[in-house]
């Protein structure tokens, strides 16, 4: 299969997860975007990899993975310690950095 | 790690360890403030034991690599101008933590302001022995942070506003000089091939006129809002005001002598020529900033603002006796900075012991508090004649010296061609001379106004308003045992700076000889100026 | 040193360490032991005095004890060092005995006073402050003793600190003195630049030499000259002289034993001390010597003036002191020297006794001191009564009583002298007559005085007050006797013997000499006739008071004042000085210091500040607008700057901005593909050699040649397409080929 294949779809997947970023209220949805915004850089890192018989993007997609990790157990705690203050986790109601 | 490593990291590791304790142990906190201050009192003493004042140089220097592609090595040295400049920071921390009124009236956060006053002290001591420009730089910055807290923190109503001005005019200086600072940098390797921001190595490179005049400009701004030179000392009563006490002891009592110091370490001997041809325009800033400071002191209801502004009055006596560039003068300069840092620093002391008791500090609410608390009184009188500059107290001999070097400076000044401005000395020293009237003025009715007078004003009455007791009688007892130690044996300390004081006044004056011996260089800032006035007869043969 | 018991040091440490020690603990303990500690410490050190003034007769040049360097830099250097000779010895003898009898005396004033150890405790400070101003070996540790004395004058003057208007009191002495102090200061560097030193042997003995630098010329006028005037305007300042004397009459706010101590017979005195301490510098310059002695004549003849229409006990004899202090003035003025010093001696003790039979009457009168309630009390208080008549008769210049001999010594000298040299030859009359007119003064209103207070038969207050008078307690009238004693027949040591020609019987001045240099030469004939003259006047000033005052008010006094009104009014308002100098300097420099305060401090430089810091805040206010709080609103912008980075920094440079244009003759060739980049498509390129809208070549080759027909200048037009990055276009510059 050609390169640019798998670049579209990486490419896609990372639009979805933008628009989902971007556009969804709800923190729980945002957060899914992010993965899918990381999970479509690593399948570009991935495909590179493979045409260019290069390993060092095997090893970027596994630093990814483990931030992935990282960053949605920092993001939930975030997201819970924001439900707790708030008592939601619409980002409308989360406008604390506008003053 | 050398003394000096040990001297400039203690604190910081204090503050660690204040950092450690949990939030609600006030106590320890305090405690092992007070503990980390008072061991680096303590080892800086090893300095004194140490230091040979029959060397001029540095000494104690340690020269670790710390950036190597850079350049940067983290150089701390001592010599006779920073020793004592660096006891007063180490003696002043402790006194400052002793004292219950350090953190002002909002009692609260006792943790951070232990560790903001660790971390500043560490900033300050760095800074004084720093002979690395990168590291002198790390400190400097490293001194600003504590205290735009400290004031912004623990300050009075309007601590935000006063926080910003400070961190602002001081960033407008000290930016404006790491540019010079890189730019010698840059110098140094166009020169030599290799990176340094060794203090030594750079000073000895020598600019052309403009580009050292540039240089100067950018370093003397930098120290001049520090000072504060007239007229860049408006952040001053603010900061003042504002600050808890502890702010304004430090800020007061060390702070403000880094704008001075780095006149005399960085920014004279490194720039001579365009030191030479600025030198009439900064005393006769230095003059106005005396007479100045002494008036608009004297007009103040708010007792701190009104010590802010004497301190204007007395840094001008510091910077003068600077430019005088005479071995009395510039001792005397140097005593000036530990005497005001004692006196101004007491005086602050009792000003936040007085808010403590009554909650406000316009003058015009005190009165008659002699009756009250006779031991302060008594105290804070002998703290303000101090700075009134009584002879046996400490604020006398730096006075007295600064204007003897004055007036004796007819000869150098006619080396770096200041007699087309001045042509007497005398005039300059004289007009200086009258604050000594003007001190008192001011002084001695913010002392009445306090003490004096009847006991009318119901306040005033509260048995709320104690004497002295406790810590408190120790704060003061230190302070004055200090201004008193000072005004009766300086030699004590100028034994120890002469002779680095001698090198800095011929070494300055070797380099400006030699760039003079350049016929393009220009000894004035508006050359055509000078051409008008032609060089006066000197009148007479100065000092034999 | 080796004759000493102890050392010279000592003297002005013992009353230092009373001081510190009443400071300290005073607060708690016993009345007594407070004044045993206090009057112990003088005591001491007045034994101490006594042993090295007699130890020193035999010293040439005096005993020295030098403590420790003070303060050394570069060429100044100055020891804490002190030095008894003559003329110090006399001062120290004089501050201790008589400090000694007032600590005494002020047992019994200040008994009831809850600050007792306080008072002691500064009454002590001051003691050691002005035995270190006299005993200083230089002009710096004499100013040691000289602003500690102005210190504990202001403390001693505000002690009742809880009116506020001994409060000011005080402070306006401190700060008269400063003014002072900044002339003394200016004269100490003056001289220090001209001789390279500030000791007063060494200063002296460049000034014997004629030293070319004191004498050089610096703003029309010799150096000394300079020197000299700014020293004496320190000396006016300290010595309340015109035009600083306005504080001293103020300073009686304090408590009396206070104003007989500090404002009457040492610390005021302290200037001519230092005058005729510096007097080798002042014989140098001839025009101050007359300034010294034409300032001293008129504050004599002018606070005398004031002094007639006083009608406060102690604000006479502060008027007084004024006046008195003008006369030795005078004396150093007319560099005679030991006579200014022989008047401080005698002075001091009458002045002391006046002062504390002011005290002591007060005292008697429930605290007030208003003559005009008095009278009749010579039996009420017999012993004060006493005293006063013999301080009187001293100060009036009686025969016999110490203040003729010193008093006549000055004025003889004043017509007898010829230091002014050609030119100023009358200055020294000049100066004699108004010291004449003076002594007829001082003679009248302390004549005033002592009718208003002591004669006649009854006394002008209410009976509440009347029913309290009493003699006062053997502590107070005790000193009293003695200084009367002194005041009397202390002028004995002092006796102008050249008249019967026996100059030896002049101990003071045969002793001074080894300090003030030879005496002056006053010729017997002038001598005896000004103590003629001088005996007529003082007798004219009594009888004149007996016919205005004697028993009460006379009528020739009330007709007097109905006469004058305006006149005695505004000599009681002390001529309106004080208002004067409030016009002329306190308030402009308290309004100017406003105005300054608000208009350049606060308006313009903190003004300035605050708007640079405005229009950073305006320009922040709109660009705030950008930050909405909102996290996706902000990663909208991320990725829409994200995409435009990529957008811009991937865009195809398809066509380098600077062509590599060769020309060869009419051919030239261009390589218009940018470096580096790379495409999956193809790109079209279109050079339009001549810019005429028809391209000549077109391909996917980057590298064009063409060849002109004609020589001249032409516009290259090159157009790529890129099925990715769409069509760009650059035009060059002018191509020229021949």
């Amino acid at each position: 299969m050609p390169t640019h294949y798998y670049l579209v779809l990486s490419f896609v997947l990372f639009l979805i997860g933008t628009g989902g970023v971007l556009m969804r209220r709800n923190a729980l949805i945002v957060l899914m975007g992010i993965e899918l915004q990381l999970n479509g850089g690593n399948l570009a890192m991935l495909a590179f990899s493979r045409a260019l018989g290069d390993e060092k993007g095997h090893v970027f997609a596994f630093l990814i993975i483990a931030l992935a990790a990282a960053e949605a157990a920092v993001g939930l705690a975030i997201l819970v310690g924001l439900f707790r203050g708030r008592q939601t986790v619409n980002l409308d109601e989360a406008t604390l950095m506008k003053r | 790690m050398g003394v000096l490593g040990w001297i400039t990291l203690l604190p910081l590791f204090g503050a660690g360890l204040v950092m450690l304790v949990p939030r609600e142990e006030e106590s320890i906190h305090r405690g092992l403030g007070l503990a980390t201050s008072i061991a680096t009192f303590l080892v800086s003493l090893l300095l004194l034991v140490n230091f040979d004042s029959a060397q001029p140089g540095f000494q104690m220097e340690i020269n670790k690599t710390w950036i190597e592609p850079l350049g940067i090595h983290f150089h701390l040295g001592v010599d006779g101008i920073s020793l004592w400049l660096v006891l007063l920071t180490t003696f002043l921390v402790p006194v400052t933590l002793l004292s219950p009124q350090a953190i002002g009236i909002r009692n609260i956060r006792v943790r951070e302001f232990t560790v903001a006053m660790l971390v500043l002290e560490t900033g300050m001591i760095g800074a004084f022995l720093a002979l690395d420009m990168f590291v002198f730089y790390v400190f400097w910055e490293l001194m600003l942070i504590p205290m735009y807290f400290i004031i912004g923190i623990w300050g009075g109503d309007r601590r935000l506003y006063a926080a910003i001005k400070f961190v602002i005019y001081t960033l407008v200086g000290s930016l404006l000089m790491l540019v010079a600072i890189l730019y010698l940098y840059v110098q140094f390797k166009a020169a030599t091939g290799s990176f340094s921001f060794d203090y030594a190595e750079l000073s000895h490179l020598t600019l052309p006129y403009v580009p050292q005049l540039l240089c100067f400009g950018a370093f003397a701004l930098a120290f001049a809002i520090k000072v504060p030179i007239f007229p860049l000392h408006t952040w001053l009563p603010d900061a003042h005001v504002e600050a808890p006490t502890g702010g304004s002891v430090i800020l007061a009592g060390v702070l403000l002598k880094f704008g001075t110091y780095g006149f005399l370490r960085f920014a004279l001997p490194m720039f001579p020529l365009a030191a030479a041809a600025c030198a009439p325009l900064i005393v006769l800033l230095s003059v106005v900033g005396i007479i100045y400071g002494a008036l608009m002191a004297y007009v103040q209801d708010d007792a701190k603002k009104l010590v802010a502004y004497s301190s204007v009055s007395h840094l001008g006596f510091v910077v003068l006796g600077i430019m005088s560039m005479t071995a009395p003068g510039v001792q005397g300069a140097l005593y000036q900075m530990l005497a005001h840092g004692i006196s101004t620093g007491g005086l602050f002391l009792g000003v936040g012991l007085l808010y403590d008791r009554r909650h406000t500090r316009r003058l015009a609410d005190f009165g008659g508090l002699w009756a009250k608390t006779p031991i302060f009184a008594a105290c804070f009188l002998v703290i303000v004649l101090a700075s009134v500059g009584l002879p046996g107290l400490c604020g006398f001999i730096g006075e007295f010296m600064v204007l003897i070097g004055t007036f004796t400076a007819d000869k150098v000044w006619r080396e770096v061609g200041m007699h087309n401005f001045f042509p007497a000395p005398k005039l300059v020293g004289g007009i200086a001379a009258s604050a000594v009237i003007l001190a008192a003025m001011y002084l001695l009715t913010m002392y009445q106004k306090t003490f004096f007078g009847p006991l009318d004003k119901p306040e005033n009455r509260d048995p709320h308003v104690r004497d002295l007791h406790g810590r408190e009688k120790w704060v003061f007892g230190i302070v004055i045992a200090a201004a008193l130690f000072m005004g009766l044996f300086p030699q004590t300390f100028l034994s120890r700076s002469d002779k680095s004081v001698e090198a800095f006044l011929t070494g300055y004056r070797d380099r400006l000889h030699d760039a003079q011996k350049d016929p393009e260089a220009p000894t004035h800032v508006f050359p055509a100026l000078a051409a008008k006035t032609a060089p006066a007869p000197t009148p007479a043969g100065g000092t034999p | 040193m080796e004759n000493l018991i102890f050392n010279l040091r000592l003297i002005p440490l013992m009353p230092f360490l009373g001081a510190a020690v009443l400071m300290l603990f005073g607060r708690k303990w016993k009345r007594d032991t407070v004044l045993v500690v206090a009057a112990g410490a003088i005591l001491l050190s007045c034994f101490v005095s006594i042993d090295a003034f007699f130890a020193q007769l035999p010293a040439e040049g005096g005993l020295v004890d030098t403590l420790w360097t003070w303060i050394a830099a570069g060429d100044l250097k100055v020891d804490l060092a002190f030095r008894m000779d003559a003329l110090s010895g006399l001062l120290c003898l004089i501050i201790t005995f008589i400090g000694f009898l007032i600590h005494v005396y002020a047992s019994g004033y200040m008994e009831h006073d809850p600050d007792y150890a306080r008072f002691f405790a500064y009454l002590n400070l001051f003691c050691g402050s002005m035995l270190v101003l006299v005993l200083g070996d230089s002009l710096p540790v004499m100013f040691v003793g000289w602003e500690g004395v102005g210190l504990c004058s202001y403390l001693l003057i505000g002690f009742w600190y809880k009116e506020n208007a001994n409060a000011d009191a005080g402070k306006k002495a401190f700060i008269t003195n400063r003014i002072g102090d900044f002339g003394f200061l200016l004269g100490m560097f003056l001289i220090y630049q001209y001789t390279g030193t500030l000791k007063f042997t060494e200063v002296a003995a460049a000034a014997g030499a004629g030293s070319p630098l004191l004498t050089l010329s610096w703003l029309g006028a010799p150096v000394a000259f300079w020197a000299c005037l700014f020293l004496f305007i320190g000396a006016t300042g300290k010595s309340a002289q015109i035009p600083l004397y306005v504080w001293l009459p103020d300073a009686m706010a304090g408590p009396t034993p206070v104003s007989a101590l500090i404002h009457a017979a040492t610390m005021v005195t302290a200037g001519v001390y230092m005058v005729a301490r510096m007097h080798a510098v002042y014989l140098l310059s001839p025009g101050a010597l007359a300034i010294v002695a034409g300032v001293g004549a008129l504050t004599a003849l002018f606070a005398a003036i004031i002094g007639f229409a006083q009608n406060d006990f102690k604000k006479v004899l502060a008027y007084s002191t004024v006046s008195q202090l003008g006369f030795m003035f005078v004396g150093v003025g007319t560099a005679n020297f030991g006579a200014g010093v022989f008047h401080l001696y005698t002075h001091a003790f009458f002045k002391a006794g006046l002062f504390l039979c002011a005290g002591s009457i007060m005292h008697a009168m429930s605290g007030s001191g208003d003559i005009t309630i008095m009278g009749g009390l010579r039996k009420k208080t017999p012993i004060t009564h006493a005293v006063f008549l013999v301080c009187w008769l001293a100060i009036c210049g009686v025969p016999i009583f110490s203040g003729f001999f010193s008093k006549d010594a000055i004025v003889a000298g004043a017509f007898a002298t010829d230091v002014y040299g050609p030119g100023l030859e009358w200055v020294g009359k000049a100066v004699g007559v108004a010291l004449l007119l003076a002594a007829l003064g001082t003679a009248f209103y302390m004549s005033r005085l002592y009718f208003l207070v002591f004669s006649g038969s009854e006394t002008r207050a209410s009976e509440e007050i009347q029913h309290h008078i009493h003699e006062s307690p053997g502590a107070m009238t005790g000193p009293l006797v003695v200084l009367a004693i002194g005041a009397g027949l202390g002028g004995l040591i002092g006796i102008p013997g050249g008249l019967f020609g026996h100059p030896e019987w002049n101990l003071l001045a045969h002793r001074l000499e080894s300090v003030l240099g030879p005496e002056l030469d006053v010729p017997k004939a002038t001598e005896g006739a000004f103590m003629a003259v001088s005996t007529v006047i003082a007798l004219a000033g009594i009888g004149l008071a007996y016919v205005f005052y004697g028993g009460g008010y006379r009528e020739p006094a009330k007709k007097f004042a109905a006469a004058a009104p305006k006149f005695v009014q505004l000599v009681r308002d002390k001529f309106r000085v004080d208002e004067l100098y409030a016009f002329l300097f306190i308030r402009p420099i308290r309004f100017i210091s406003k105005a300054i305060y608000r208009v350049i401090d606060r308006a313009i430089i903190d003004g300035t500040v605050n708007a640079v810091g405005m229009v950073t805040g305006a320009v922040g206010s709109i660009v705030r607008r950008f930050q909405s709080g909102d996290g996706q609103g902000y990663m909208a912008w991320f990725a829409i700057g994200a995409a435009a980075l990529v957008f811009f920094a991937t865009r195809p440079g398809l066509i380098k901005n600077d062509l590599r244009v060769t020309t060869t003759g009419l051919s030239v060739e261009v390589d218009a593909r940018h470096g580096g980049r790379a495409s999956q498509q193809p790109v079209e390129y279109e050079f339009d050699f001549d810019s005429d809208g028809k391209p000549e070549i077109t391909g996917t080759s980057s590298l064009a040649h063409h060849t002109y027909a004609r020589p001249g200048s032409y516009k290259l037009t090159i157009t790529a397409h890129n099925l990715t990055w769409g069509t760009t276009n650059v035009e060059h510059e002018r191509i020229e080929v021949q």
